[in-house]
Protein backbone atom coordinates (compact mmCIF):
# COMPACT_ATOMS: atom_id res chain seq x y z
CA UNK A 1 0.00 0.00 0.00
CA UNK A 2 1.34 3.10 -1.00
CA UNK A 3 1.10 5.66 1.13
CA UNK A 4 0.35 9.38 -0.65
CA UNK A 5 1.48 12.75 1.11
CA UNK A 6 -1.53 14.92 0.46
CA UNK A 7 -0.20 18.21 0.67
CA UNK A 8 -2.22 20.63 2.57
CA UNK A 9 -1.15 23.89 1.06
CA UNK A 10 -2.39 27.44 3.00
CA UNK A 11 -5.23 29.37 1.12
CA UNK A 12 -4.10 32.07 -1.61
CA UNK A 13 -5.17 35.43 -0.86
CA UNK A 14 -7.58 34.90 -3.86
CA UNK A 15 -9.38 32.09 -1.89
CA UNK A 16 -9.52 33.05 1.21
CA UNK A 17 -11.37 36.23 -0.03
CA UNK A 18 -14.15 33.76 -1.72
CA UNK A 19 -14.92 36.28 -4.75
CA UNK A 20 -13.30 33.60 -7.37
CA UNK A 21 -14.94 30.52 -5.66
CA UNK A 22 -18.40 32.54 -5.34
CA UNK A 23 -18.22 33.78 -9.32
CA UNK A 24 -16.61 30.31 -10.39
CA UNK A 25 -20.06 28.77 -8.43
CA UNK A 26 -22.14 30.89 -9.95
CA UNK A 27 -20.93 30.32 -13.54
CA UNK A 28 -21.57 26.45 -12.46
CA UNK A 29 -25.25 26.89 -11.60
CA UNK A 30 -26.18 29.30 -14.49
CA UNK A 31 -24.86 26.70 -16.52
CA UNK A 32 -27.41 24.04 -15.20
CA UNK A 33 -29.83 26.78 -15.38
CA UNK A 34 -30.00 26.54 -19.02
CA UNK A 35 -29.94 22.57 -19.75
CA UNK A 36 -33.11 20.86 -19.98
CA UNK A 37 -34.67 19.06 -17.64
CA UNK A 38 -33.62 15.76 -16.53
CA UNK A 39 -36.78 14.50 -15.05
CA UNK A 40 -39.40 12.18 -16.30
CA UNK A 41 -42.81 13.68 -16.51
CA UNK A 42 -44.26 10.48 -14.89
CA UNK A 43 -48.10 9.57 -16.08
CA UNK A 44 -47.40 10.75 -19.48
CA UNK A 45 -43.88 9.76 -19.66
CA UNK A 46 -42.90 5.73 -18.82
CA UNK A 47 -39.24 4.59 -17.56
CA UNK A 48 -37.72 2.02 -19.90
CA UNK A 49 -37.73 -1.46 -18.22
CA UNK A 50 -34.53 -3.01 -18.08
CA UNK A 51 -34.62 -7.12 -19.24
CA UNK A 52 -34.75 -8.80 -16.23
CA UNK A 53 -37.04 -6.07 -14.03
CA UNK A 54 -38.67 -7.89 -11.31
CA UNK A 55 -42.28 -6.06 -11.28
CA UNK A 56 -45.45 -7.71 -10.18
CA UNK A 57 -45.49 -11.28 -10.31
CA UNK A 58 -48.02 -12.88 -13.09
CA UNK A 59 -49.05 -16.29 -13.78
CA UNK A 60 -48.07 -16.68 -17.84
CA UNK A 61 -50.23 -18.83 -20.15
CA UNK A 62 -48.08 -21.69 -22.96
CA UNK A 63 -48.68 -20.67 -26.54
CA UNK A 64 -51.63 -22.82 -27.02
CA UNK A 65 -53.72 -21.22 -24.21
CA UNK A 66 -53.12 -23.81 -21.92
CA UNK A 67 -52.25 -22.45 -17.80
CA UNK A 68 -48.36 -23.42 -17.18
CA UNK A 69 -49.07 -24.16 -13.40
CA UNK A 70 -49.51 -26.95 -12.51
CA UNK A 71 -49.89 -25.96 -8.69
CA UNK A 72 -47.01 -28.17 -6.96
CA UNK A 73 -46.77 -25.31 -4.61
CA UNK A 74 -43.09 -25.11 -4.07
CA UNK A 75 -43.57 -21.44 -5.02
CA UNK A 76 -45.81 -20.68 -1.86
CA UNK A 77 -43.22 -22.39 0.15
CA UNK A 78 -40.50 -20.73 -0.98
CA UNK A 79 -42.10 -17.11 -0.20
CA UNK A 80 -40.55 -15.57 2.19
CA UNK A 81 -43.20 -13.07 3.40
CA UNK A 82 -45.95 -15.82 2.45
CA UNK A 83 -47.57 -14.03 0.29
CA UNK A 84 -48.70 -16.64 -2.08
CA UNK A 85 -51.71 -18.85 -1.24
CA UNK A 86 -52.37 -22.16 -3.52
CA UNK A 87 -55.50 -24.35 -3.59
CA UNK A 88 -54.50 -27.23 -5.82
CA UNK A 89 -57.41 -28.37 -8.09
CA UNK A 90 -57.53 -31.14 -10.72
CA UNK A 91 -57.88 -30.60 -14.51
CA UNK A 92 -60.93 -31.39 -16.38
CA UNK A 93 -60.34 -34.35 -17.99
CA UNK A 94 -60.84 -33.91 -22.18
CA UNK A 95 -60.76 -29.77 -22.09
CA UNK A 96 -57.42 -29.77 -23.92
CA UNK A 97 -55.68 -29.17 -20.55
CA UNK A 98 -54.88 -32.91 -19.43
CA UNK A 99 -51.38 -32.99 -20.62
CA UNK A 100 -51.12 -32.33 -17.12
CA UNK A 101 -52.47 -33.86 -13.41
CA UNK A 102 -52.99 -30.56 -11.45
CA UNK A 103 -54.12 -27.36 -11.80
CA UNK A 104 -54.48 -24.22 -9.03
CA UNK A 105 -58.08 -23.77 -8.29
CA UNK A 106 -57.55 -20.95 -6.85
CA UNK A 107 -54.35 -19.10 -6.72
CA UNK A 108 -53.63 -15.66 -5.11
CA UNK A 109 -50.59 -13.16 -3.97
CA UNK A 110 -50.77 -11.02 -1.47
CA UNK A 111 -49.07 -7.43 -2.93
CA UNK A 112 -48.76 -6.10 0.31
CA UNK A 113 -47.02 -8.58 1.60
CA UNK A 114 -44.66 -9.73 -1.99
CA UNK A 115 -41.57 -8.35 -1.39
CA UNK A 116 -40.66 -8.50 -5.18
CA UNK A 117 -37.56 -11.12 -4.64
CA UNK A 118 -38.47 -13.33 -7.36
CA UNK A 119 -37.83 -16.81 -5.45
CA UNK A 120 -41.10 -17.78 -6.62
CA UNK A 121 -40.10 -17.13 -10.12
CA UNK A 122 -36.59 -19.00 -9.47
CA UNK A 123 -38.58 -22.27 -8.09
CA UNK A 124 -40.72 -22.54 -10.21
CA UNK A 125 -40.36 -26.21 -12.83
CA UNK A 126 -42.99 -24.86 -15.34
CA UNK A 127 -41.71 -21.14 -15.97
CA UNK A 128 -45.34 -20.59 -15.33
CA UNK A 129 -45.15 -17.34 -12.79
CA UNK A 130 -42.93 -14.20 -13.50
CA UNK A 131 -42.12 -11.23 -12.28
CA UNK A 132 -42.67 -8.89 -15.06
CA UNK A 133 -42.87 -5.30 -15.97
CA UNK A 134 -45.56 -3.66 -14.23
CA UNK A 135 -44.39 -1.77 -10.97
CA UNK A 136 -47.30 0.34 -9.62
CA UNK A 137 -49.99 -1.37 -8.29
CA UNK A 138 -53.25 0.36 -6.15
CA UNK A 139 -56.33 -0.27 -4.72
CA UNK A 140 -58.58 1.37 -2.63
CA UNK A 141 -58.30 -1.87 0.20
CA UNK A 142 -56.64 -4.40 1.14
CA UNK A 143 -58.91 -7.00 -0.38
CA UNK A 144 -58.24 -4.68 -3.75
CA UNK A 145 -54.45 -5.17 -3.65
CA UNK A 146 -54.84 -9.09 -3.34
CA UNK A 147 -54.18 -10.61 -7.09
CA UNK A 148 -56.04 -13.49 -7.78
CA UNK A 149 -55.57 -15.98 -10.13
CA UNK A 150 -57.56 -14.65 -13.13
CA UNK A 151 -56.09 -11.36 -12.10
CA UNK A 152 -53.01 -12.75 -12.75
CA UNK A 153 -53.68 -14.28 -15.92
CA UNK A 154 -54.52 -11.04 -17.16
CA UNK A 155 -51.62 -9.39 -15.70
CA UNK A 156 -49.45 -12.64 -17.36
CA UNK A 157 -50.64 -13.06 -20.83
CA UNK A 158 -49.06 -15.27 -22.66
CA UNK A 159 -45.27 -15.78 -23.04
CA UNK A 160 -43.43 -18.38 -25.33
CA UNK A 161 -42.58 -21.84 -24.23
CA UNK A 162 -39.43 -23.60 -25.88
CA UNK A 163 -40.09 -26.96 -24.11
CA UNK A 164 -43.14 -28.39 -24.10
CA UNK A 165 -42.24 -30.51 -21.36
CA UNK A 166 -45.48 -32.16 -20.67
CA UNK A 167 -46.99 -32.39 -24.42
CA UNK A 168 -43.50 -34.17 -25.00
CA UNK A 169 -43.73 -36.45 -21.76
CA UNK A 170 -47.14 -37.34 -23.19
CA UNK A 171 -46.15 -38.08 -26.68
CA UNK A 172 -42.91 -40.40 -25.57
CA UNK A 173 -45.65 -42.16 -23.06
CA UNK A 174 -48.36 -43.09 -25.67
CA UNK A 175 -45.59 -43.71 -28.71
CA UNK A 176 -43.78 -46.44 -29.00
CA UNK A 177 -40.88 -46.65 -26.85
CA UNK A 178 -41.74 -44.64 -24.32
CA UNK A 179 -39.22 -44.48 -21.02
CA UNK A 180 -42.09 -45.96 -18.93
CA UNK B 1 -56.23 61.51 -19.51
CA UNK B 2 -52.81 62.85 -18.16
CA UNK B 3 -54.78 66.08 -17.96
CA UNK B 4 -57.77 64.42 -16.24
CA UNK B 5 -55.72 63.06 -13.78
CA UNK B 6 -53.29 66.41 -13.10
CA UNK B 7 -56.18 68.17 -12.38
CA UNK B 8 -57.34 65.85 -9.26
CA UNK B 9 -56.84 66.96 -6.27
CA UNK B 10 -53.17 66.42 -4.75
CA UNK B 11 -54.66 64.30 -2.14
CA UNK B 12 -56.69 61.72 -4.81
CA UNK B 13 -53.33 61.64 -7.06
CA UNK B 14 -50.74 60.69 -4.39
CA UNK B 15 -53.24 57.76 -3.23
CA UNK B 16 -53.87 56.68 -6.68
CA UNK B 17 -50.38 56.39 -7.34
CA UNK B 18 -49.90 54.60 -3.82
CA UNK B 19 -52.81 52.21 -4.31
CA UNK B 20 -51.02 52.08 -8.32
CA UNK B 21 -47.73 50.60 -6.77
CA UNK B 22 -48.79 48.74 -4.16
CA UNK B 23 -51.32 46.70 -6.33
CA UNK B 24 -48.15 46.30 -8.64
CA UNK B 25 -46.13 45.21 -5.49
CA UNK B 26 -48.30 43.18 -4.00
CA UNK B 27 -48.64 40.83 -7.09
CA UNK B 28 -44.95 40.98 -8.64
CA UNK B 29 -44.35 40.03 -4.27
CA UNK B 30 -46.59 36.94 -4.96
CA UNK B 31 -45.20 36.34 -7.67
CA UNK B 32 -41.80 36.27 -7.17
CA UNK B 33 -42.13 32.88 -4.66
CA UNK B 34 -43.45 30.88 -7.96
CA UNK B 35 -40.11 32.93 -9.77
CA UNK B 36 -38.41 31.71 -6.67
CA UNK B 37 -39.49 27.65 -7.32
CA UNK B 38 -38.89 28.12 -11.11
CA UNK B 39 -35.70 29.22 -10.73
CA UNK B 40 -34.80 26.77 -8.11
CA UNK B 41 -35.60 23.64 -9.98
CA UNK B 42 -34.23 25.05 -13.65
CA UNK B 43 -30.75 25.11 -11.26
CA UNK B 44 -31.56 22.08 -10.45
CA UNK B 45 -32.48 20.76 -13.39
CA UNK B 46 -36.23 20.29 -12.68
CA UNK B 47 -39.30 21.52 -14.32
CA UNK B 48 -40.83 22.90 -11.23
CA UNK B 49 -44.56 23.38 -10.92
CA UNK B 50 -46.11 22.65 -13.83
CA UNK B 51 -48.99 20.02 -13.62
CA UNK B 52 -51.96 22.57 -11.65
CA UNK B 53 -54.83 23.80 -14.52
CA UNK B 54 -58.10 24.76 -13.61
CA UNK B 55 -60.62 22.29 -15.75
CA UNK B 56 -62.46 25.05 -17.49
CA UNK B 57 -58.80 26.18 -18.60
CA UNK B 58 -58.27 22.85 -20.45
CA UNK B 59 -57.58 23.25 -24.39
CA UNK B 60 -57.81 26.84 -24.69
CA UNK B 61 -54.23 28.21 -26.50
CA UNK B 62 -51.58 29.49 -24.23
CA UNK B 63 -52.95 28.16 -20.89
CA UNK B 64 -51.23 25.27 -21.14
CA UNK B 65 -47.90 27.70 -21.10
CA UNK B 66 -49.33 29.28 -17.99
CA UNK B 67 -50.09 25.91 -16.96
CA UNK B 68 -45.96 24.65 -17.60
CA UNK B 69 -44.92 28.63 -15.62
CA UNK B 70 -46.96 27.32 -12.67
CA UNK B 71 -49.07 30.34 -12.81
CA UNK B 72 -52.26 28.59 -11.89
CA UNK B 73 -50.49 27.09 -9.07
CA UNK B 74 -49.57 30.41 -7.66
CA UNK B 75 -53.04 31.28 -7.62
CA UNK B 76 -53.99 28.16 -5.48
CA UNK B 77 -51.24 28.65 -3.35
CA UNK B 78 -52.78 32.66 -2.48
CA UNK B 79 -56.35 30.71 -2.73
CA UNK B 80 -55.45 28.66 -0.28
CA UNK B 81 -53.39 30.96 1.94
CA UNK B 82 -57.02 32.84 1.92
CA UNK B 83 -59.42 30.46 2.98
CA UNK B 84 -57.31 27.76 5.11
CA UNK B 85 -57.60 27.99 8.66
CA UNK B 86 -56.30 30.79 10.62
CA UNK B 87 -53.99 28.74 13.70
CA UNK B 88 -53.51 30.42 16.71
CA UNK B 89 -52.16 28.85 19.23
CA UNK B 90 -52.61 28.27 22.80
CA UNK B 91 -49.32 29.45 24.58
CA UNK B 92 -48.70 32.62 22.17
CA UNK B 93 -48.97 35.64 23.21
CA UNK B 94 -52.01 36.59 21.20
CA UNK B 95 -52.14 40.34 20.73
CA UNK B 96 -48.50 40.60 19.49
CA UNK B 97 -48.50 37.28 17.83
CA UNK B 98 -51.76 38.51 15.75
CA UNK B 99 -50.06 42.17 15.31
CA UNK B 100 -46.07 40.53 13.69
CA UNK B 101 -46.90 39.67 10.51
CA UNK B 102 -48.59 43.26 10.21
CA UNK B 103 -45.60 45.24 11.74
CA UNK B 104 -43.70 43.04 8.69
CA UNK B 105 -45.86 44.75 6.00
CA UNK B 106 -45.83 48.37 7.12
CA UNK B 107 -42.47 49.03 6.59
CA UNK B 108 -42.16 46.86 3.51
CA UNK B 109 -44.66 48.77 1.38
CA UNK B 110 -43.77 52.03 3.46
CA UNK B 111 -40.19 52.59 1.92
CA UNK B 112 -41.80 52.23 -1.45
CA UNK B 113 -43.04 56.08 -1.09
CA UNK B 114 -39.64 57.07 -1.60
CA UNK B 115 -38.22 55.07 -4.34
CA UNK B 116 -38.19 56.29 -7.91
CA UNK B 117 -39.10 54.00 -10.27
CA UNK B 118 -39.48 55.85 -13.36
CA UNK B 119 -38.88 59.18 -15.32
CA UNK B 120 -41.03 61.13 -18.02
CA UNK B 121 -40.01 64.04 -20.27
CA UNK B 122 -41.92 66.77 -19.43
CA UNK B 123 -42.75 69.06 -23.06
CA UNK B 124 -39.75 71.05 -22.30
CA UNK B 125 -37.35 68.28 -22.43
CA UNK B 126 -36.42 67.62 -18.56
CA UNK B 127 -36.40 63.89 -17.07
CA UNK B 128 -38.33 63.88 -14.42
CA UNK B 129 -38.73 60.83 -12.60
CA UNK B 130 -41.78 59.21 -11.12
CA UNK B 131 -42.24 58.69 -7.52
CA UNK B 132 -44.73 58.96 -4.76
CA UNK B 133 -42.58 61.30 -2.86
CA UNK B 134 -39.85 62.90 -4.38
CA UNK B 135 -38.50 64.04 0.01
CA UNK B 136 -35.03 64.92 0.22
CA UNK B 137 -34.36 62.66 2.85
CA UNK B 138 -34.09 59.50 0.27
CA UNK B 139 -32.35 57.01 1.36
CA UNK B 140 -32.10 57.85 5.10
CA UNK B 141 -36.13 57.34 5.14
CA UNK B 142 -35.22 53.81 3.22
CA UNK B 143 -32.85 52.88 6.14
CA UNK B 144 -34.99 54.37 9.06
CA UNK B 145 -38.09 52.46 8.39
CA UNK B 146 -36.55 49.23 6.66
CA UNK B 147 -34.90 48.88 10.03
CA UNK B 148 -38.23 48.70 11.57
CA UNK B 149 -39.31 45.46 10.18
CA UNK B 150 -36.94 43.76 12.07
CA UNK B 151 -39.20 44.52 15.16
CA UNK B 152 -41.86 42.43 13.61
CA UNK B 153 -39.36 39.37 13.42
CA UNK B 154 -38.38 40.09 17.38
CA UNK B 155 -42.27 40.15 17.71
CA UNK B 156 -43.07 37.42 15.99
CA UNK B 157 -39.98 35.12 17.63
CA UNK B 158 -41.15 36.69 21.34
CA UNK B 159 -44.78 36.12 20.81
CA UNK B 160 -44.40 32.66 19.89
CA UNK B 161 -43.54 31.85 23.24
CA UNK B 162 -41.65 28.74 22.27
CA UNK B 163 -37.42 28.13 21.60
CA UNK B 164 -37.13 27.84 18.14
CA UNK B 165 -39.15 30.85 16.87
CA UNK B 166 -37.48 32.61 19.99
CA UNK B 167 -34.20 31.67 18.58
CA UNK B 168 -34.89 33.14 15.08
CA UNK B 169 -36.01 36.15 16.37
CA UNK B 170 -32.52 36.76 18.18
CA UNK B 171 -31.04 35.66 15.51
CA UNK B 172 -32.49 38.64 13.14
CA UNK B 173 -31.97 41.23 15.75
CA UNK B 174 -28.31 40.41 16.04
CA UNK B 175 -27.52 39.93 11.93
CA UNK B 176 -30.10 42.44 10.80
CA UNK B 177 -28.64 45.11 13.47
CA UNK B 178 -24.69 44.27 12.34
CA UNK B 179 -25.74 44.31 8.74
CA UNK B 180 -27.60 47.44 8.47
CA UNK B 181 -24.09 49.45 9.76
CA UNK B 182 -22.02 48.45 6.76
CA UNK B 183 -25.01 48.63 4.52
CA UNK B 184 -25.47 52.17 5.42
CA UNK B 185 -21.38 52.94 5.50
CA UNK B 186 -21.50 51.78 2.02
CA UNK B 187 -23.62 53.99 0.49
CA UNK B 188 -22.60 56.53 2.00
CA UNK B 189 -19.29 57.28 -0.79
CA UNK B 190 -22.81 57.32 -3.73
CA UNK B 191 -23.93 60.27 -1.89
CA UNK B 192 -20.79 62.46 -1.10
CA UNK B 193 -19.73 61.86 -4.90
CA UNK B 194 -23.31 63.50 -5.65
CA UNK B 195 -23.92 66.10 -2.96
CA UNK B 196 -20.76 68.18 -4.91
CA UNK B 197 -19.36 71.20 -2.73
CA UNK B 198 -21.81 74.06 -3.17
CA UNK B 199 -24.83 72.42 -4.76
CA UNK B 200 -27.48 72.45 -2.51
CA UNK B 201 -27.32 68.44 -0.35
CA UNK B 202 -30.28 65.95 -0.87
CA UNK B 203 -30.11 62.10 -0.22
CA UNK B 204 -32.84 61.74 -2.91
CA UNK B 205 -32.58 58.34 -4.94
CA UNK B 206 -33.60 60.53 -7.69
CA UNK B 207 -31.00 62.91 -7.69
CA UNK B 208 -28.49 59.64 -8.02
CA UNK B 209 -29.96 58.76 -10.97
CA UNK B 210 -29.89 61.87 -12.73
CA UNK B 211 -26.47 62.65 -11.71
CA UNK B 212 -25.28 58.74 -13.49
CA UNK B 213 -27.28 60.59 -16.10
CA UNK B 214 -25.02 62.93 -16.98
CA UNK B 215 -23.56 63.36 -20.68
CA UNK B 216 -19.45 62.38 -20.86
CA UNK B 217 -17.65 59.21 -19.90
CA UNK B 218 -17.31 60.12 -16.10
CA UNK B 219 -20.70 61.63 -16.26
CA UNK B 220 -22.58 58.73 -17.80
CA UNK B 221 -20.71 56.03 -15.58
CA UNK B 222 -22.99 54.14 -13.15
CA UNK B 223 -21.36 54.14 -9.77
CA UNK B 224 -21.31 49.96 -10.29
CA UNK B 225 -18.24 50.90 -12.03
CA UNK B 226 -16.68 53.51 -10.12
CA UNK B 227 -17.37 52.32 -6.58
CA UNK B 228 -17.42 48.13 -7.27
CA UNK B 229 -16.74 47.82 -3.63
CA UNK B 230 -19.60 50.14 -2.20
CA UNK B 231 -21.53 47.78 -4.81
CA UNK B 232 -20.30 44.64 -3.34
CA UNK B 233 -20.71 45.37 0.68
CA UNK B 234 -24.43 47.35 -0.22
CA UNK B 235 -25.19 43.79 -1.85
CA UNK B 236 -23.99 41.44 0.91
CA UNK B 237 -25.99 43.53 3.72
CA UNK B 238 -28.87 43.43 1.24
CA UNK B 239 -28.75 39.83 1.39
CA UNK B 240 -28.58 39.42 4.95
CA UNK B 241 -31.29 42.68 5.48
CA UNK B 242 -33.62 40.59 3.61
CA UNK B 243 -32.67 37.33 5.24
CA UNK B 244 -31.77 35.27 1.99
CA UNK B 245 -29.55 32.28 1.52
CA UNK B 246 -26.40 32.63 2.28
CA UNK B 247 -27.71 34.94 5.35
CA UNK B 248 -31.10 33.19 6.09
CA UNK B 249 -30.26 33.05 9.97
CA UNK B 250 -33.87 34.15 11.13
CA UNK B 251 -35.57 31.56 9.20
CA UNK B 252 -32.73 28.45 9.38
CA UNK B 253 -34.94 25.87 8.07
CA UNK B 254 -32.44 23.31 8.83
CA UNK B 255 -31.72 23.89 12.43
CA UNK B 256 -34.92 26.14 14.08
CA UNK B 257 -37.49 24.32 11.73
CA UNK B 258 -38.61 27.77 10.18
CA UNK B 259 -37.22 30.12 12.93
CA UNK B 260 -39.65 33.35 13.86
CA UNK B 261 -42.39 31.87 11.85
CA UNK B 262 -42.62 28.75 12.76
CA UNK B 263 -45.77 29.12 15.09
CA UNK B 264 -47.45 30.63 12.28
CA UNK B 265 -49.45 29.52 9.40
CA UNK B 266 -52.27 30.27 7.08
CA UNK B 267 -52.00 34.05 5.82
CA UNK B 268 -50.28 35.46 8.75
CA UNK B 269 -47.53 33.28 7.59
CA UNK B 270 -47.69 34.69 3.93
CA UNK B 271 -47.85 38.07 5.06
CA UNK B 272 -44.22 37.66 6.04
CA UNK B 273 -43.60 35.87 3.00
CA UNK B 274 -45.07 38.58 0.78
CA UNK B 275 -43.39 41.04 3.35
CA UNK B 276 -39.93 39.49 2.96
CA UNK B 277 -40.05 39.40 -1.06
CA UNK B 278 -41.15 43.04 -1.21
CA UNK B 279 -38.24 44.16 1.17
CA UNK B 280 -36.38 42.22 -1.67
CA UNK B 281 -37.80 44.06 -4.44
CA UNK B 282 -37.35 47.38 -2.34
CA UNK B 283 -33.67 46.24 -1.71
CA UNK B 284 -33.05 45.42 -5.16
CA UNK B 285 -34.89 48.44 -6.39
CA UNK B 286 -32.67 50.47 -4.24
CA UNK B 287 -29.74 48.19 -5.23
CA UNK B 288 -30.63 49.14 -9.03
CA UNK B 289 -31.14 53.13 -8.25
CA UNK B 290 -27.46 53.59 -6.35
CA UNK B 291 -25.56 51.57 -8.44
CA UNK B 292 -26.77 50.17 -11.93
CA UNK B 293 -27.77 53.48 -13.32
CA UNK B 294 -31.93 53.42 -12.31
CA UNK B 295 -33.66 54.10 -15.69
CA UNK B 296 -31.52 54.17 -18.26
CA UNK B 297 -31.14 51.33 -20.23
CA UNK B 298 -27.31 51.34 -20.78
CA UNK B 299 -24.05 52.75 -18.97
CA UNK B 300 -23.22 55.91 -21.14
CA UNK B 301 -26.95 55.88 -22.18
CA UNK B 302 -28.87 57.54 -20.39
CA UNK B 303 -32.61 57.60 -20.78
CA UNK B 304 -33.04 61.59 -22.39
CA UNK B 305 -30.64 60.48 -25.45
CA UNK B 306 -32.29 56.85 -25.62
CA UNK B 307 -35.51 58.79 -26.47
CA UNK B 308 -33.72 61.03 -28.58
CA UNK B 309 -31.95 58.37 -30.59
CA UNK B 310 -35.51 56.67 -30.89
CA UNK B 311 -37.20 59.63 -31.87
CA UNK B 312 -34.32 60.63 -34.62
CA UNK B 313 -34.19 56.73 -35.90
CA UNK B 314 -37.83 56.20 -36.21
CA UNK B 315 -38.90 59.66 -37.16
CA UNK B 316 -41.70 59.34 -34.39
CA UNK B 317 -42.65 62.12 -31.89
CA UNK B 318 -44.17 59.74 -30.14
CA UNK B 319 -41.28 58.57 -28.28
CA UNK B 320 -40.98 62.02 -26.54
CA UNK B 321 -44.33 61.82 -25.83
CA UNK B 322 -44.59 61.94 -21.54
CA UNK B 323 -46.52 58.55 -21.06
CA UNK B 324 -44.31 56.72 -23.08
CA UNK B 325 -41.54 57.48 -22.33
CA UNK B 326 -42.46 56.88 -18.34
CA UNK B 327 -44.13 53.43 -19.72
CA UNK B 328 -40.53 52.93 -20.96
CA UNK B 329 -38.47 54.31 -18.01
CA UNK B 330 -40.27 51.91 -15.49
CA UNK B 331 -40.15 48.87 -17.94
CA UNK B 332 -36.00 49.53 -18.05
CA UNK B 333 -35.94 49.74 -14.29
CA UNK B 334 -38.55 46.97 -13.57
CA UNK B 335 -36.47 44.82 -15.88
CA UNK B 336 -33.31 45.72 -13.46
CA UNK B 337 -35.05 44.92 -10.50
CA UNK B 338 -36.34 41.48 -11.50
CA UNK B 339 -32.47 40.51 -12.98
CA UNK B 340 -31.28 41.63 -9.12
CA UNK B 341 -33.88 39.40 -7.95
CA UNK B 342 -32.77 36.76 -10.35
CA UNK B 343 -29.52 37.09 -9.15
CA UNK B 344 -30.98 36.76 -5.15
CA UNK B 345 -32.52 33.36 -6.30
CA UNK B 346 -28.97 32.37 -8.54
CA UNK B 347 -26.57 33.05 -5.42
CA UNK B 348 -29.05 31.30 -2.96
CA UNK B 349 -28.35 27.90 -5.18
CA UNK B 350 -24.44 29.07 -5.37
CA UNK B 351 -23.25 29.42 -1.96
CA UNK B 352 -24.09 27.25 1.02
CA UNK B 353 -25.24 28.51 4.12
CA UNK B 354 -23.17 30.37 6.59
CA UNK B 355 -22.78 29.13 10.27
CA UNK B 356 -23.61 32.14 12.91
CA UNK B 357 -20.92 32.42 13.85
CA UNK B 358 -19.84 33.26 10.44
CA UNK B 359 -21.90 35.31 9.73
CA UNK B 360 -21.36 37.42 12.74
CA UNK B 361 -17.45 37.45 11.40
CA UNK B 362 -18.28 38.26 8.70
CA UNK B 363 -20.24 41.18 9.09
CA UNK B 364 -18.43 42.68 12.23
CA UNK B 365 -14.97 41.90 10.97
CA UNK B 366 -15.23 41.96 7.16
CA UNK B 367 -17.75 44.18 5.84
CA UNK B 368 -17.68 47.01 8.80
CA UNK B 369 -14.09 47.39 8.55
CA UNK B 370 -13.95 47.23 4.77
CA UNK B 371 -16.82 49.33 4.74
CA UNK B 372 -14.67 51.69 6.82
CA UNK B 373 -11.34 51.98 4.83
CA UNK B 374 -13.94 52.69 1.76
CA UNK B 375 -15.69 55.31 3.02
CA UNK B 376 -12.40 56.89 4.05
CA UNK B 377 -10.47 55.92 0.93
CA UNK B 378 -13.37 58.01 -1.00
CA UNK B 379 -13.55 60.48 1.11
CA UNK B 380 -10.33 61.52 0.42
CA UNK B 381 -10.89 60.95 -3.61
CA UNK B 382 -13.46 62.63 -3.51
CA UNK B 383 -11.70 65.88 -1.91
CA UNK B 384 -9.45 65.81 -4.28
CA UNK B 385 -11.47 65.53 -7.41
CA UNK B 386 -14.55 67.70 -6.35
CA UNK B 387 -12.78 70.09 -3.84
Amino acid sequence: MAVIQVQRKPLSLAERTYIPQVIGGLLTTIKYFFRPSETLQYPEQRPAIPPGYRGVPTLVMDPHGREKCVSCQLCEFVCPPKAIRITPGSVAQGAGVDHVEKAPQAFDIDMLRCIYCGLCEEVCPEEAIVLQNQFSMSGYGRSEMVNHKDRLYELGGTLPDKHFKWDKKKAAETGAGGHH
Amino acid sequence: MANFFFGLPLMVQGIAKGLAVILFIFPVAAACSMAERKVSAWIQRRPGPNRTIPPFFVGIPGASILQRLGIFQLAADGGKFFFKEEPLPNHVHKFYFILAPFIAMIPAFTTVTVVPFGAYLDPEGKVIPIMLANVDIGILAIFAVASLGVYSLILAGWASNSKYPFLGGVRASAQLISYELSMTLSVLPVFLWVNEPGSSGSLSLARVVEFQSHAGFWGGTWFLFTMPLSAAIFMIALFAETNRQPFDMPESEADLVGGFHTEYGAFKWSLFFVAEYANMIVGSAVFALLFLGGWNLLPWLPLSSLLEDLHRLTGSALWLNPLVSGVLSIAIFVAKVLFTIFFFMWVRWTVPRFRYDQVMRIGWKVLLPLSIANLVAYTVGIYFLQG
